[in-house]
């Protein structure tokens, strides 16, 4: 029953005639995928069987349209307008024509940072940077062929623009549309000539996002939104301890409520399917369940603090980073400070709950998921149903927001568990509670920073103890199998993933939990980052900047410290220290210059700064807040100075950063996840607040224009938001922030 | 059976009354548009208009919105409505989109009350929708940019 989702066709005519009608912009093609070799263009583009088909990027039909496939999950960042416009660009399209596909799950479409068809760690748009301008202009270049072969005049003598190939002395026009069936008969050029960045007209422009009249007229298919007939809905009722397994449920209250069509149990806990997502939670709420007594009830956020500083005092922990000698460099110091850290385990709250629909049947399975994992959720669907690859087929839908949280499949897991177990199209919906409680939480961590200073006030000597969880080790296991190659027998697959299952707590921590900890961009002489690994069982995963968010945190808070306890200035220190990051200094000096840094602000208003090199992209952030006298802190205002390389889209970037920054206030001052007893204290959003519009400051975001690649924008301005905010407490106050979410009662006169 | 007066047209449902408006609207009309994030009256993404109030159809049993007249962002036109999608897509509001329904479901009220509201008035109404994706500035600027065109 696979079916084309449509949104946005004619967006334009929408403009013009105003209608909201008639909105067509395809979400997803849906058609049999996973293959054990890449397909041939023509398969990938069965859907569009007419027209010009150069790659797997992009196809022409006789009317010139153009049709774009987008290899990557839409959940906000505007990807698919991003990545449209790189092909626009070097295609020589009219933008006017292009429309959007959601590639399917296929071998060509995979994430080259990851080798697996994954939307994440702000990787879209500089992993297909060079794959999409080469596809635009080897498909330009082809079409200035077959117009050139069909006026037989020479390709050099002609030029493409907005959709056109012209001959420039006789000003002769071919539309593309006129030319594809000759250019579809001509061979691949091997080498092709990129635009020159002045001769750029689409990229550097503020073009409208193509997904906005479908999100606003709620013709945007979600996950949650897929339509199927005779579709069944589930409830799952989970374990209420972390860790704690089914024993037994009694079903016979529920088995003859309205609509309830099934009760049965699955590895997650007990699923409940009836007619409607009401008749199915309604039953739910009734089931009687016996949990076994087993499982994680002795785990509580306290003693993890505690049993954390203590592992920090016993322990060197592993030196996962070292530059210099520590040891010998602080023995040198003239003046040492010492500083202790803490974050709280994060949730995600993705608006959109955790939802999957699956169809399992005859052979074949079909999954309807807001994924950010394409090949993540064929491969679970693939280990449970038994199915090869191409008998399972993978629909990606709008996704109403990732935040790292859909990397993980274990929703995917639930509906294919259960269709395959019934026989009929199943979705599956999670409540907010399910989803606050059953979330694979950002780690929560313990640090403890010691620097020692020159008879200058610089630091010379940084080290960083990192205590607490680590992502990485409870998730990589899971992501192995949808890396292994297609072509891989299932039991080779399930033997990897088990044997990575054993070995994985032991190779994995530190590698990436160290991230934003070391290196620095600072030039500190002697630098060490030391992990100790002290995962309590608590699920985590993968959160907006995840590591960087929370060693960001300490890395700028403490150095704020030193400024302190030194007599120095904040961004003089940072400015000094940036010496061998040019870059990154001059960002973080724009940043300051917007804001007159070295003029005094307003009366009652005090000012925090961070830097941050987030992979190659350079931000530079400076908050300004106000402080109550019962320690009511109110965030006016945040400049962000931001390098990521060459814009795409301006205005898309600018909301990122102005979406990083409410995330990032989110956690500052509100949200945390804490457990008592083994069991989430937080289930819905009046317990685990998100921050709202009264408290969204004012944000102003200055982008560097720049010749490099384009970078990552998605997650950049996350870990700078907490301490900016913390430092500029600290100037109102001269209370230092270092435990997140900010308490007022921390800050009120003693 | 129940009578329920949904963009103009009448449905008879069979359903009971204590089912929230939200879930018939989605499941049974498959009126997909309206939003279901909490549940409980915390976030706004399922604000519908009952007799032109904005309404938490998440919490709003069924059975009491019967005989009413009910609209949700797919039959959502008229002047206002026109306004608010034209400024929505010249500031490029959503990211994610999903709140987004919610959101103009609760400017058009605010429009229908204050023609021009000041930021605070913005703030004070809009702060009952939240948007995990941070849209908060760009919705500032539509509302304002719907406002000065009514």
């Amino acid at each position: 029953m696979p079916r084309e989702i449509k949104f946005c066709k004619g967006r334009r005519k929408f403009l013009i005639a105003g209608g909201i009608g008639g909105a067509a912009f395809l979400l997803g093609v849906y058609f049999k995928t996973g293959r054990e070799l890449p397909k041939s263009t023509v398969e990938l583009w069965r859907n569009i069987p007419d027209g010009f088909h150069p790659n797997a990027w992009l196809s022409i039909d006789g009317k010139g349209a153009v049709t774009v496939r987008i290899n990557h999950s839409e959940m906000g960042q505007g990807i698919t307008t991003a990545l449209s416009m790189i092909i626009a660009e070097e295609l020589e399209a009219d933008w006017s024509k292009v429309d959007v596909q959601i590639a399917p799950a296929d071998a060509v479409y995979k994430n080259p940072a990851f080798n697996t068809q994954m939307t994440a760690a702000s990787t879209s748009v500089r992993t297909s940077w060079d794959i999409l301008r080469k596809a635009g202009a080897t498909a330009r270049e082809m079409l200035i062929a077959a117009a050139a072969g069909t006026w037989n005049v020479p390709a050099g003598q002609c030029r493409a623009e907005t959709g056109i190939v012209v001959h420039n002395p006789t000003q002769r026009r071919l539309a593309y549309g006129e030319l594809t069936s000759k250019a579809a008969q001509l061979p691949i050029p091997g080498n092709v000539t990129l635009k020159k960045p002045e001769n750029y007209r689409i990229i550097g422009h503020s073009y409208l996002r193509l997904d906005t009249i479908a999100k606003i007229t709620g013709e945007a298919v979600f996950g949650i939104d897929v339509q199927l007939p005779s579709l069944l809905t589930a409830k799952i009722v989970r374990p209420p301890i972390i860790g704690a397994t089914l024993d037994k449920f009694d079903a016979r209250r529920v088995n003859s409520m309205p609509g309830v069509g099934s009760v049965l149990a699955i590895d997650s806990g007990v699923a409940v399917v009836a007619d409607t997502f009401w008749q199915a939670k309604q039953a739910a709420d009734m089931l009687e369940i016996k949990w076994s007594a087993k499982g994680c009830d002795d785990l509580s956020s306290e003693k993890f603090s505690q049993q954390w500083a203590e592992l920090a005092a016993k322990e060197e922990g592993r030196s996962i980073y070292k530059k210099g000698d520590v040891q010998k460099a602080m023995s040198n110091a003239s003046k040492t400070i010492r500083a202790v850290y803490e974050l709280p385990f994060q949730g995600h709250a993705t608006p959109e709950p955790m939802n999957c629909t699956a169809y399992v049947r005859d052979g074949k399975c079909d999954i309807w998921a807001p994924t950010q994992h394409q090949d993540a959720t064929q491969e679970i669907a693939a280990k449970i149903t038994g199915l090869p690859y191409k008998d399972v087929t993978i629909h990606t839908t709008f996704v109403g927001g990732g935040l790292g949280r859909r990397i993980a499949v274990d929703y995917v897991a639930e509906a294919v568990q259960i269709s395959k177990a019934m026989k009929k199209p199943v979705k599956v919906i999670w409540t907010r509670e399910d989803d606050i409680q059953n979330d694979l939480y950002r780690p929560a961590s313990y640090n403890v920073v010691t620097a020692g200073m020159d008879q200058n006030g610089l630091p010379i000597a940084w080290a960083h103890k990192i205590v607490g969880p680590d992502h990485m080790a409870q998730a990589l296991p899971g992501l192995i199998p949808s890396m292994i190659p297609y072509w891989a027998p299932r039991g080779a697959r399930n033997l990897a993933s088990s044997i990575f299952d054993t070995i994985a707590p032991r190779v994995i921590p530190g590698k990436k939990i160290i991230e934003g900890a070391g290196p620095l961009p600072y030039a500190i002489d002697n630098l060490q980052v030391n992990y100790i690994y002290a995962d309590p069982g608590i699920p985590t995963g993968f959160w907006r900047s995840v590591a960087y968010s929370q060693n960001t945190f300490v890395v700028e808070s403490f150095l704020d410290e030193i400024a302190a306890a030194t007599g120095r200035d904040s961004f003089d220190l940072r400015d000094r220290l940036l010496v061998n990051t040019p870059l990154l200094r001059n960002v973080l000096r724009l940043a300051a210059e917007k804001i007159r840094w070295q003029e005094k602000p307003a009366v009652d208003l005090f000012r925090g700064i961070a830097a941050l090199e987030f992979h190659d992209t350079l931000l530079g952030m400076i908050a300004e807040v106000s402080v109550s006298k019962h320690g009511e802190v109110r965030v006016k205002r945040f400049v962000c100075a931001v390098d990521c390389g060459v814009v795409i889209n301006p205005k898309i970037v600018v909301a990122q950063i102005e979406s990083g920054i409410t995330f990032g206030l989110t956690a500052t001052f509100k949200g945390q996840i804490t457990i008592n007893k083994g069991q989430v204290n937080q289930s819905n959003f009046d317990e685990f607040p998100l921050l709202s519009m009264h408290e969204m400051p004012q944000v102003e975001v200055y982008l560097v224009p720049s010749s490099r690649p384009p970078t990552g924008i998605g997650e950049t301005a996350v870990p700078l938001v907490a301490p900016a905010v913390a430092n500029a407490v600290f100037a109102a106050t001269g209370k230092r922030i270092r435990k997140l979410p900010i308490d007022p009662d921390d800050l009120l006169d003693s | 059976m129940l009578t329920l007066r949904v963009n103009g047209a009448i449905h008879k449902l069979v359903v009971d009354p204590d089912t929230p408006l939200l879930w018939v609207l989605r499941e049974q009309l498959g009126l997909t548009g309206t939003k279901y994030s909490c549940g409980i009256a915390e976030c706004g993404a399922c604000t519908v208009h009952v007799d032109g109030e904005a309404v938490l159809s998440c919490v709003t049993p069924v059975g009491e919105v019967a005989g009413t007249d009910i609209t949700t962002i797919e039959g959502f036109y008229g002047q206002v409505a026109e306004a608010l999608r034209r400024a929505w897509i010249a500031e490029d509001v959503p990211q994610c989109g999903y709140c987004q329904p919610g959101q103009i479901m609760t400017a058009a009220k605010l429009l229908q009350e204050k023609s021009h509201p000041t930021d605070r008035a913005i703030d004070d109404a809009m702060s009952a929708v939240l948007c995990r994706c941070g849209t908060y500035p760009a919705i500032r600027r539509a509302i304002h940019r719907a406002a000065e065109k009514l």
